[in-house]
């Protein structure tokens, strides 16, 4: 008895007396690449002398862990991750405004701080693309895709992979995109015929094109600065921006409400949204489109330049009831003709 | 006067006298906290009732003195013990009530009439002082309680039981109710009865669409379809590799060794991608039978197919781990009777051996069931459409539409049928003695298998040990090349940027993996012997002791390993990221939910292994005098061997290799290897992330190894020989 309970003893009093982990200046999230996360981490050190905890994790696990936080935050700021996740925890008040100074901003990024009322600004961009893998392409004899609509094509038939948009942000996008682009009904018809091309809606939104490098599905939808990270991997994956335009994502970063830390965190977003900051995105090979208009462009980053934008609303599209009626009509009407 | 409770009432009293009460932020271990006792949250809980007029801690310090006038001033038993017990069960109740009502911000519940008392300030997580004066309650609640002849008055046994309730309590269901309760809220935020069942009965969820040709299976139905036939292919492979290992004299048993524990020390995701890499689309094993066969190149592997061969490599080694202590253990007394009855090698092992390892067959089977229930990594990544519980669970949280309400009604079904399964297997097993480790002299030769089982043991078990050695060479071999799939020429690259170490100036741990590296095995070693000792301690309680609710107790005992990972991640961040118990961001969290997650896999291997050992052990060691712990240490736990190995070996491996349920639970200062690992392969960096796991791999295998010199082999008898087969 003594002894188990020495030891139960002993357990429980180190559960109960641990050093908690908020004694740092900055408490960061990062849902960057880690290398990215890595860098501006250092840069940010080096410069302010904050000291700074980071923990990479991913959009959705992020926005999961700042609701079940939601009172006693540990995080005190959140950079990075598609900009959909930022704007529900805005409308959620789970974040609050930074005060960062937009001036240079591009008008993306300012859209995207007066829509959440300032919480969140917007820091990169990233367009839809669809990727191929050529080798499989041509061992297929199949012809390239250069529109969207192409994507319908019977030949194409089990060779395209795409999200499911119920779990993954940027499936979502992509069937905003079609609705932006073609009208709804027109949209969910195209959807459904691509559907019956598609082998798999996947779970995640980057799974598609990590398939179709391999050569385990031959045409992805996803965003292209994933697809431009494989290629430059040396997968021999090629990447299309399809001929009628295309929607994009914009990242975000945001001042978790109730932080700790908030001067510090605001010092954070200042300094992500620097040109000098964005300018160092080559260096670990991230290839978003930087959102302060001084910043150097990598040039292997999709140039949004030459990509036909479309002018994607994110106030409707962002809000969860236009979400909720898009969601249902694509289970009803796109889901069930999958294989 | 008891001299047990007058011990605990002292270590009480200690704790809340010297004892910091609340946690403090430089960690307790810093014994910064020493150099200012009187700052307030450093205090003991007595400078904070004197000098800070915390009177909401006054209950906690009363419970402790009226008991200690009770038990020195009652001189009647009886009459004290219930005193005690009334005491003590107040001083922690109200403790807990205190904790749980003022937070951080004051009072949550009638601020108007405790604001007077309490005063409108709040209090953070509790520390040391309250733990340790709360532990003493308890034992002083349960010493009491035995005092009063409950548990044939056994104060061990009691304590034990106590200990075990309130911590399954408060480490498993008040985080789990956190996240249950969900279920019954509605789309404005309110809580009904009226919107659980139409959501949890919907078709969504049950529908049986792919039985009739028409559209897709429910999740939870494909999750029950692809749980049974796990349980069931892993009891059968880990029963052909026990076989082998016990009754054959197959040469290369240390060999087999390693490869039938390989899997179970990989993180899922590498398994995932090496069948991806063999029997993808364009996988090697797919063009080697396209180019011999014109067979076509399918993605049959994803789907039931891919995920169906995933969780049967990971999960047999814990088959095999829980199977191989029970097939040494069926006595060789039994089966040489079988044998002088008449009965040839077929009949023994089919009506002798067989039914004696009932229970480790339904234990295996279970854990199977329940491991295949809750796997979330393998169908992520081999999915394709087939849907499962695990990972709809996993997206109605993180993903774009977070409806934490699917997510709590969808991990009812899955408890639903974690309960159904254990229910059968309860029935299953029956009540019949499957004890054949007696203590009696007991040297016979254990009965070779016939010819026909000992081929069919080969046959299954051997290819598969083939199978195992091919996907994990394969690993190895991704490490050492740039660009595993595409570019094979030989580097070194990912293993140093991982683990460098730069001996310029002194030893610098440079490389980028060392950080998580060092936290991962610091955790897994701490929380692996924790796992153990509470899994087997409650074993010992199941097999061995009867009390009211013990059904029910042993049913909660599995619910933490039933649920996924996910959910008891969240759970965890919800109910402790606030006080009174706050341990978010710190490394005792990670413990914690290892050691709970992980304990049911000691529990299961402690019953099967429990239930052989004859009770008349405990009867002779009890008659000679020895109280039931010293019967536990000296003779239980001895022939324990296997089933302590295996809940050692499952702990420490499954806290390094767990995904999900860590997500939410690392912080920056605490990273884990897998949570590493994933980032990269988000990241497409797969070279640095299965070299990694490599390292991984390797190291645990080292760890077990260890531990397999360090707990060495039980002695049931005098020689464990198997008949020669002429």
């Amino acid at each position: 008895m003594k002894k188990i309970s020495l030891i139960s003893a002993i357990a429980f009093a180190a559960a109960f007396s641990a050093g908690q982990a908020f004694a740092d200046d900055l408490n960061v999230v990062c849902s960057n690449e880690q290398d990215w996360c890595d860098l501006m981490v250092n840069a940010f050190e080096g410069e302010t002398g904050i000291d700074v905890s980071m923990v990479r994790k991913s959009t959705g696990e992020t926005l999961a862990q700042i609701r079940a936080e939601a009172g006693n935050p540990k995080i005190d700021v959140w950079w990075g991750g598609t900009g959909d996740p930022h704007l529900i925890a805005a409308a959620e008040n789970l974040t609050q405004p930074s005060g960062a100074d937009t001036s240079e901003l591009l008008g993306w990024s300012i859209n995207m701080a007066e829509i959440s009322g300032g919480k969140t600004v917007g820091i990169h961009a990233g367009a839809l693309g669809i990727a191929y893998n050529a080798d499989v392409l041509a061992e297929k004899g199949l012809q390239p895709p250069v529109c969207w609509k192409d994507l319908t094509d019977p030949s194409y038939s089990g060779e395209i992979q795409v999200a499911n948009p119920n779990s993954s942000g940027t499936a979502y996008t992509e069937l905003a995109t079609f609705v932006q682009l073609f009208g709804e009904d027109e949209a969910f018809r195209l959807l459904a015929e691509i559907g019956r091309n598609v082998n798999q809606y996947t779970k995640s939104g980057s799974a598609p094109s990590k398939a179709a490098a391999r050569g385990e599905t031959t045409i992805s939808i996803g965003f292209m600065h994933d697809m431009v990270k494989l290629a430059k991997a040396g997968f021999p994956l090629k990447i299309v921006s399809p001929c009628e335009g295309t929607g994009y994502e914009v990242g975000g970063v945001s001042v978790i409400s109730g932080a700790r830390n908030v001067d510090a965190a605001k010092k954070w977003v200042q300094f992500v949204l620097s040109a000098k900051a964005q300018s160092r995105g080559p260096e670990v090979g991230t290839y978003n489109v930087p959102s302060n208009s001084n910043a150097t462009v990598p040039p292997e980053s999709p140039d949004l330049a030459s990509i036909k934008l479309i002018d994607y609303d994110f106030a409707t599209y962002g809000a969860s009831e236009t979400r909720a009626r898009l969601l249902s009509r694509w289970d009803e009407q796109v889901k069930p003709v999958g294989r | 006067m008891t001299r047990t409770t007058g011990l605990w009432l002292i270590v009480g009293m200690a704790g809340f006298c010297l004892l910091p009460w609340y946690a403090v932020d430089s960690g307790f271990w810093s014994f910064l906290w020493l150099n200012n006792l009187r700052a307030e949250e450093n205090a003991p809980g007595a400078i904070l009732l004197l000098l800070f007029d915390r009177m909401w801690l006054s209950p906690t310090l009363g419970a402790l003195i009226v008991s200690a006038a009770a038990n020195v001033m009652i001189a009647n038993s009886v009459i004290r013990a219930r005193t005690l017990v009334g005491t003590a069960a107040a001083g922690l109740l109200l403790t807990a009530l205190q904790g749980l009502i003022i937070v951080r911000d004051g009072p949550v519940l009638l601020p108007g009439l405790l604001s007077s008392v309490a005063g409108t300030e709040g209090q953070t997580g509790f520390g040391a002082g309250a733990a340790v004066s709360v532990l003493a309650l308890l034992f002083v609640l349960t010493t009491s309680i035995s005092a009063l002849g409950k548990g044939r008055g056994d104060a061990f046994v009691i304590g034990l039981i106590g200990l075990i309730v309130t911590l399954v309590g408060v480490f498993v269901f008040f985080p789990v109710a956190h996240i249950l309760v969900r279920a019954f809220e509605l789309s404005d935020g309110s809580y009904a009865l009226s919107g659980f069942l139409p959501r949890f009965l919907a078709s969504d969820i049950w529908g049986l669409g792919c039985l009739i040709g028409r559209g897709y299976c429910g999740p939870a139905v494909n999750s029950v379809f692809l749980a049974v036939m796990t349980g069931a292919g892993t009891t059968l492979l880990g029963l052909a590799f026990a076989l082998i290992f016990t009754r054959t004299q197959f040469k290369a048993k240390p060999l087999l060794r390693i490869l039938t524990v390989l899997p179970i020390i990989t993180p899922p995701f590498v398994i995932g991608l090496a069948l991806i890499l063999l029997f993808g689309r364009t996988g090697v094993a797919t063009e080697i039978f396209a180019n011999l066969f014109g067979v076509e190149k399918t993605r049959w592997l994803y789907g039931f197919g891919g995920i169906y061969l995933a969780q049967l490599l990971s999960f047999t080694p814990i088959a095999f781990l829980v199977l191989i202590g029970v097939v040494e253990g069926v006595s060789p007394s039994m089966e040489e009777a079988s044998q002088t009855l008449d009965a040839d090698r077929w009949q023994t092992f089919r009506y002798v051996s067989l039914p004696l390892m009932r229970p480790g067959l339904a234990n295996a089977f279970l854990l199977g069931f329940i491991e295949s229930l809750a796997d979330f990594g393998n169908p992520l990544v081999l999915g394709g459409n087939f849907n499962v519980l695990s990972t709809e669970i996993y997206f109605a949280i993180v993903g774009a539409v977070a409806d934490p309400a699917k997510a709590a009604i969808l991990a009812i079904a899955l408890l639903t049928l974690t309960l159904g399964a254990f229910l059968i297997q309860r029935r299953w097993v029956g009540t019949g003695s499957y004890a054949t480790v007696t203590g009696k002299a007991d040297s016979g030769r254990h009965a070779a298998l016939n010819r026909t089982v000992r081929f069919a043991c080969y046959a299954t078990a051997l290819p598969w040990a083939a199978f195992t050695a091919i996907v994990y060479s394969m690993i190895v071999f991704g490490s050492f090349v740039k660009l595993w799939g595409y570019d094979h020429s030989f580097t070194l690259d990912h293993y140093l940027r991982a683990f460098a170490i730069d001996f310029s100036r002194g030893i610098r741990w440079s490389g980028v993996a060392w950080d998580s590296y060092f936290t991962t095995l610091t955790i897994a070693s701490i929380a692996a012997p924790l796992t153990a000792l509470v899994g087997l301690s409650t074993a010992y309680l199941l097999v061995r002791q009867k009390f009211a609710g013990k059904n029910i107790f042993e049913f909660s005992t599995m619910l933490s390993f039933a649920i996924p990972g996910t959910v008891i991640g969240v759970s965890y961040v919800m109910a402790f990221n606030f006080p009174p118990i706050e341990l978010t961001g710190t490394s005792i969290i990670l413990i914690i939910v290892f050691v709970f997650r992980n304990m049911p896999v000691g529990v299961r291997g402690g019953i099967a292994a429990m239930s052989q050992l004859d009770r008349s052990l405990d009867e002779a060691s009890i008659t000679l005098g020895a109280n039931s712990f010293t019967t536990v240490r000296r003779v239980i736990a001895p022939l324990l061997g296997p089933a302590l190995m295996a809940a050692l070996t499952y702990s420490f491996v499954r806290a390094i290799t767990s995904v999900s349920a860590v997500i939410f639970l690392v912080s920056a200062k605490h990273n884990m290897a897998t949570s590493f690992i994933v980032g990269r392969v988000e990241n497409g960096e797969f070279g640095l992330a299965i070299a990694y796991s490599a390292v991984l791999i390797v190291t645990m295998l080292t760890a077990i190894l260890l531990l397999q010199l360090a707990i060495g082999k039980r002695r049931l008898r005098r020689a464990d020989r198997v008949e020669q087969i002429a």
